[in-house]
């Protein structure tokens, strides 16, 4: 009986994958008349490597540290470091990261692709704040909407539908919302203060590109998550609710000692699926910034399409994917450990 | 498989009606215009013309929107699917030539001896595919701002040197009139970048990468002139000049409402301009220290490696070499005519005609893009780096890292053959 969708899976997914692992070990382009040729690792030491430099503050010739008016010490460039420079061949190719001072020193952490650990660090926070925040919101909107009133449908309807329209149609209507000039919510904010809130270029500022992304995807999927919370709550039985009632428990009480306990199973799949789709992230960033401004929407699955189909190095997107499949993998594995059930 | 169905039905068909005793030859053509009804009418003129000229071909055409064009045919190649004729975008012919998907294009050079240099692709000395059009950019203005302003009219054999560039733009933007004194366009996303913005950075005497052996970016992106493009780029945004991230609405008619003081656009746009205000004048590109410099090339045709009758798509491609249809192509939608003749058939581009300007900067300041494999990757490196300089990025940070990625790229693709 399975047959069919074993057969379906395996050349959708598993051979595709399999594909991946084999192809980020070589040098495979999209365009190419040259043959591929096996690599080894050198894929991973191109996306991941990582190197420290410690910056010792310049020195006059008494040896004194050269300061300016500020006090503040002055470095040589990095640049002089990491671009041809014969004595460092270990930092030949790489770029500032970031860098932390400790006393005088200037320590700088170096990275072979610079842009990869952006959108690893930014796929990081979108999860970090995602998962907890849609699953929340979530939950709250199903206690909301599991209730017997008249028109209730109505309301479940509406929270949903925001899940069944296609993400790129959503993506470009917040892009109308966020506009710089004359956006919705510009607008909302200027009536609300009075004309007192200055505009804001929300998907034009590092500073708030990936927040903004980070509201409108929340909102996008919260619907869905939403029906799954309802779903769970539908199974806990009244009579449950009854005895607590009876038991003169007050509403928290009752939520945390009848529904919390029978949502335990809907939890873990809510939390599991969030993440998973968290580190997927990609169509709101290729239709809104396209990784912009400076790198501040960079993600792990843009990037891979980036390179992989835009750049045409298939094996640079392959490896990508690959790194992505171990971390989502580890992830789950250890949200499954935590949530296991305790005997 | 598809041409063989094809073929088979062609073949029933000529045998069903009884017609000639040997049926044509069907050769099948892409082209990226599928959407635009204006230029869908055009290009089956010329096939509808071409079939009836002759007996021995007869072209199919198959139309896709612009978007998915390149994506089709990276498709069809690794499928082994191509058609006869390909229209190919000028910068990515020679990926697809050293890629193996397009073959040499044989046509009477004596033919496209007077076409615009852009409309040629060239790559290894060879001819692989020719425009009916070329486009071209200027820096859109009106007489009356300059006027008001106190500022020459640029000419070709004059053009503003940086600096009076420069003074263009701080009068322009203390003069109080305008939200910004440049649009450059910068909503627009894409191949829009290195097309409109790489001419500066030539301009300075630099480039995306180094044209003597098309082996290396250093010192071409990260030299000298270089960083100096850098430099003023970053300046154009921090100075308040342009707009790093533009709305695309201004962009599409800023500066028809009078919100800018220049635009660089193109002459796909000057129509709806000129209809807006009526002294609007198009200046050539300003001169950085090595003369000024706009993008040249647009989408040409060429014939597909995999073609079983190249002298068939030949013949075809020499048929619409033929000034009637360059003057069509341009009245239809704009473009300008690859030929000085053509030209002189077009309203718009005749000489004394409004557009007839940018005849000249095509032809005299056009340059085209990196004419190598990797200008696909290359092109989008630039349009990063550019992006991320009127961002605010530290300029030669941002440059060298371009540089190692072209760099990276080209070692990768053991040089691209060059």
């Amino acid at each position: 009986m399975a047959g069919p969708a074993i057969f379906l899976i395996g050349l959708f997914v598993v051979v595709p994958f399999l594909f991946a692992i084999g192809l980020s070990f070589t040098d495979q382009r999209l365009v190419t008349p040259n043959p591929t040729q096996f690599v080894g690792a050198s894929n991973y030491n191109q996306l991941l490597g990582l190197n420290l430099l410690p910056l010792e503050p310049e020195r006059d010739a008494a040896g004194q540290i050269v300061r300016d008016e500020a006090g503040a010490a002055k470095y040589p460039a990095v640049r002089s470091f990491t671009r041809k420079n014969p004595d460092y061949p270990q930092y030949d190719g790489m770029r500032e990261w970031f860098s932390v001072g400790v006393g005088d020193t200037q320590w700088v952490v170096l990275a072979r692709d610079v842009v990869f650990m952006t959108a690893l660090v930014n796929t990081f926070i979108f999860v970090l704040v995602v998962a907890p925040l849609q699953g929340g919101l979530a939950l709250g909107l199903a206690l909301l909407i599991n209730q017997k009133l008249r028109g209730i449908n109505v309301f479940r309807a509406i929270y949903f539908m925001p899940v069944v329209v296609s993400i790129v149609v959503v993506s470009l209507l917040w892009r109308f919302i966020y506009d710089g000039n004359s956006g919705l919510l510009n607008n909302l904010l200027k009536s609300l203060t009075f004309g007192a809130f200055p505009s804001v270029e929300w998907l034009g500022q590092p500073e708030t590109a990936l927040g903004a992304i980070i509201v409108m995807s929340v909102w996008q999927a919260v619907g869905f998550h939403m029906v799954i919370w309802l779903s769970g709550l539908q199974t806990i039985s009244p009579t449950l609710y009854e005895a607590a009632s009876i038991e003169g428990a007050s509403k928290w009480q009752v939520f945390r000692y009848v529904t919390w306990p029978g949502l335990r199973n809907t939890a873990v799949l809510v939390l599991v699926v969030i993440t998973m789709q968290a580190f997927g992230l990609f169509s709101q960033i290729d239709v809104m910034t396209k990784g912009g401004p400076l790198d501040s929407t960079q993600t792990i699955v843009f990037q891979a399409v980036q390179r992989g189909y835009g750049k045409q190095d298939i094996s640079g997107g392959s490896t990508i994917s690959v790194i992505l499949f171990v971390l989502v993998l580890s992830i789950s594995l250890i949200q499954r450990w935590l949530t296991r059930e305790k005997r | 498989m598809k041409r063989r169905s094809l073929l088979l039905g062609a073949t029933l068909a000529s045998m069903l009606l009884s017609t000639s005793a040997f049926a044509a030859t069907t050769l099948s053509m892409w082209y990226h215009g599928a959407g635009s009804d204006v230029e869908g009418k055009l290009i089956n003129q010329v096939i509808d013309d071409f079939n009836a000229s002759q007996s021995d071909w007869k072209v199919e055409l198959q139309s896709f929107p612009q978007a998915v064009y390149n994506d089709s045919v990276t498709a069809a190649a690794l499928a082994g699917n191509l058609p006869d004729i390909l229209d190919v975008d000028g910068p990515n012919m020679p990926n697809w030539a050293w890629a193996g998907y397009m073959q040499p294009l044989k046509i009477d050079e004596s033919k496209i001896a007077n076409f615009l240099p852009g409309t040629k692709g060239v790559w290894n000395g060879q001819l692989y595919s020719i425009g009916l059009w070329d486009a071209a950019i200027s820096l859109v203005t009106r007489k009356s701002y300059l006027d008001e302003l106190g500022l020459r009219v640029p000419t070709l054999d004059q053009p503003w040197t940086a600096a009076e560039f420069a003074d263009a733009l701080a009068k322009a933007k203390a003069s109080g009139k305008f939200k910004y004194a440049l649009d450059l366009g910068t909503a627009w996303t894409g191949e829009w970048y290195p097309y409109a913005f790489s001419p500066f950075l030539q301009s300075f005497g630099g480039d995306i990468v180094d044209r003597s052996t098309y082996k290396t970016a250093e010192g071409a992106l990260n030299g000298e002139a270089g960083i100096a493009w850098g430099k003023w780029w970053q300046s154009l945004f921090t100075d308040g000049y342009a707009q790093a991230t533009q709305d695309p609405a201004d962009r599409d008619n800023g500066f028809n409402t009078g919100a800018y003081a220049f635009s660089w656009n193109g002459n796909w746009a000057a129509l709806g301009t000129l209809k807006a205000f009526e002294d609007t004048l198009f200046l050539p590109a300003p001169d950085f220290g090595n003369g000024p410099k706009i993008g040249a090339a647009s989408w040409q045709f060429g014939v597909s490696a995999k073609s079983a009758h190249p002298e068939g798509a030949a013949a075809f491609i020499e048929f619409a070499l033929q000034d009637k249809y360059l003057a069509a192509f341009s009245n239809g939608i704009g473009l300008i005519p690859a030929t000085p003749s053509a030209a002189d058939l077009v309203d718009n581009y005749k000489p004394g005609g409004p557009l007839h300007v940018f005849f000249d900067y095509s032809n005299k300041t056009g340059l085209v893009r990196p004419v190598t494999p990797g200008y696909v990757v290359q092109a989008k490196v630039f349009e990063k780096a550019a992006a991320d300089i009127a961002q605010g990025a530290d300029v030669e940070e941002t440059l060298d890292a371009a540089v190692d990625e072209i760099n990276a790229d080209i070692e990768k693709n053991s040089g691209y053959g060059h």
